[in-house]
């Protein structure tokens, strides 16, 4: 009876059928579920080597798998997880399928290139994959020289290639997105009265476009040397190993922001929609989103503390590195302020929200930590750096994600999500992730260093807190890929605006028509005027 | 906005100044000028660069915006090239205890 009623008009899902509708679609909807399918994919992938590694570290002997093994581990953990999944995660994904939404417009600037962008995804994907099967890397997601490009006999190359190609899934979707939001805003949509999401994703875009050649000519330069024995890292033939680390990092640093600018965006929808109050601060919050994108780009060399890094380039890049700080409180403080005498309702998506802003000021104020000279060189590739940008990557970007995807999952299939096993996987999501992490920070201070499973019985405690940590956080994420695919089909029908937000996505159908919108919207209001849309939301 | 285009004369004339200066690096490495090979070269690219942009890549008649994007690239290679050499100009200006 249900499915009988959603079936009954024609939207972006039933408008066509078969594989190849899928595959050459250019519909920005149905290329966001491709890259949502693409990069839930590789969390499995990257949360399965993370399983291997916190079972590994139950004990302090290394007993499940061999040294090698351990370090082709972390290095498949990182590389799956931060260049398949957290970069394309929010803009790939959410962006694709609501960006355009959004500003009012019927797709992206560049349908084909949107599509393209997906293929170069899985075809760099594909490439990792294969060099993964093959024999894995062991290198860390990092790459350093001169081990990655004199020393391991892991596939270096097919790796780093494959992270090439899907570099310019990145920059293309950056450039698409960039082109959408300056040509294809609805009538009356003004830039301030741009969703703050858009604002974000806008600013991140411009990141992925000036920083991700950087990173390309980084792998290209590895290679030469790899392969054909230029002198360009090898201090023997006249290179210098330091040069690596400031290319790869003055792309890696705001590669950062690529992962949580996006994720920033989707909490700002979140706190204002179930606070019914428009973002306090708007103005502020959206600059602030072009602030982190700028200064972010000036504070690489704070990963080169002890790297013989110039101690005055450490000043330097110290120094810069605070100012990233204002930013992001600017941020967190309005988001805040957005709540006071807001009518707050606690829905999944808020829970997540919350559980953002908690994780993410204690991942930034520990960024403040590290960004200091002198405590870095203490805490340097321990645990301690560990548990700091899996507070950002983790705690920050992934709980926005799951916010996000749990916020528009309505509009995307046309069906709630059951929200009592909703919000037990938030709770569960919040505490396993605390669990897992928290001890790290104690960890890395007491001097356990990162990438290293063998270590000293007295740490056993803390390793077992964070496996225990572990499996917690896995429950937490597969219990809404159950309800999510279960929902498809026995969710409760969404109605057009479940929220009662007021962002333009939410004025058409659930799920949207292909074109998005039956009539080309024109905008009349500030973004989040609660005024115009009635009605309070219900939540079981 | 009107498309502005080149004549084809043009196209080639920039073309054949390109492969010129192509000829010219290649001339000049083999003369040794000691630290000035490599400004030569620098200089010789970038004036390859601005051809290319300029003509093949049309920013002679495109609008504000498209110049600003392509400032904006050049404004972050100096930054990539600045900051790195706070390193590189300054390693040798502390000793490095020990040694
Ligand atoms: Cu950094």
């Amino acid at each position: 009876m249900i499915t009988a009623a959603v079936q009954e008009r024609e939207h972006y899902l039933n408008a066509s059928y078969g594989i190849k509708s899928w595959l050459l679609t250019k519909d920005h909807k149905r290329i966001g579920l491709l890259y949502l399918a693409t990069i839930t994919f590789f969390f499995f992938l990257g949360g399965a080597f993370a399983t291997l590694i916190r079972v590994e570290l139950l004990t302090p002997q290394g007993d499940l798998v061999s040294s090698e093994t351990y370090n082709k581990l972390f290095t498949m953990h990182g590389v799956a997880m931060v260049f398949f999944f957290l970069i394309p995660a929010i803009p790939a994904t959410l962006g694709n399928f609501f960006l355009p939404m959004m500003i009012g417009a019927r797709d992206l600037a560049f349908p084909r290139i949107n599509l393209l962008s997906w293929y170069l995804l899985v075809l760099g994907g594909l490439l990792s994959l294969y060099a993964m099967l093959a024999g894995g890397v062991d290198t860390g997601w990092t790459f350093y020289t001169p081990y990655s490009t004199s020393y391991s006999n892991t596939w270096v190359i097919a790796t780093a290639l494959g992270i090439f190609v899907a570099g310019f899934s990145s920059i293309l979707t950056g450039l698409n997105f960039i082109v959408t939001v300056h040509r294809m805003r609805a009538p009356g949509m003004t830039w301030f009265r741009l969703p703050l999401f858009v604002w974000s994703t806008y600013a991140t875009s411009v990141i992925q476009v000036l920083g991700t050649p950087v990173l390309a000519v980084t792998i290209i330069l590895l290679f030469c040397e790899r392969v054909f024995h230029l002198g360009i890292f090898d201090p023997t033939r006249g290179g210098d190993p330091v040069l690596f680390q400031h290319l790869f990092w003055f792309y890696s640093h705001p590669a950062v922001y690529i992962m949580v600018l996006p994720a920033m965006g989707v909490i700002s929808e979140l706190v204002s929609v179930y606070s019914r109050k428009p973002v306090f601060g708007y103005h502020f919050v959206a600059f602030a989103s072009v602030a982190i994108a700028v200064l972010g780009f000036l504070v690489w060399g704070h990963h080169l503390f002890v790297s013989t890094q110039s101690l005055y380039a450490g000043l330097v890049f110290s120094f810069l590195s605070y100012f990233v700080a204002i930013p992001s409180a600017i941020k967190v403080f309005n988001w805040t302020a957005t709540l006071y005498k807001g009518s707050i309702s606690y829905a999944t998506p808020m829970l997540y929200a919350f559980g953002f802003i908690g994780l993410f000021t204690i991942g930034g104020l520990t960024g403040l930590f590290v960004a200091a000279l002198g405590f870095d060189v203490h805490v340097t590739d321990t645990y301690f750096v560990v548990a700091h940008f899996h507070y950002i990557m983790v705690g920050g970007t992934i709980m926005a994600y799951l916010g996000g995807l749990h916020y528009w999952w309505p509009k995307m299939t046309g069906r709630m999500y059951p929200e009592g096993w909703a919000k037990l996987s938030a709770l569960v999501i919040f505490l396993g992730f605390n669990l897992t992490f928290f001890p790290q920070f104690v960890l890395g201070y007491l001097g356990m260093p990162r990438r290293y499973h063998v270590y000293p019985p007295e740490f056993q405690v803390l390793h077992v807190l964070s496996t225990a940590g572990a499996s917690v956080l896995a429950v937490g994420y597969v219990i809404p890929m159950i309800y999510f695919i279960w929902s498809l089909r026995y969710g409760k029908v969404a109605g057009a605006n479940p929220w009662n937000a007021t962002g333009l996505e939410w004025q058409t159908a659930s799920p949207p028509p292909a074109h998005n919108f039956d009539q080309s919207p024109v905008v009349t209001h500030e973004a989040y005027d609660y005024s115009t849309v009635l009605g309070e939301v219900e939540v079981g | 906005m009107t498309e502005h285009i080149d004549r084809v004369r043009t196209y080639a004339l920039v073309f054949a100044v390109l492969i010129a200066l192509t000829v010219l690096t290649t001339a000049v490495a083999f003369v040794d000028l000691g630290p000035f090979s490599v400004v030569v070269a620098l200089a010789i690219a970038v004036g390859k660069m601005l051809l290319v942009a300029l003509f093949f890549m049309h920013i002679r008649h495109s609008t504000r915006l498209t110049r600003l994007v392509v400032l904006g690239g050049l404004l972050w290679l100096i930054i990539l090239i600045l900051l790195s050499l706070t390193d590189f100009a300054t390693r040798t200006w502390v000793g490095v205890p020990g040694r």
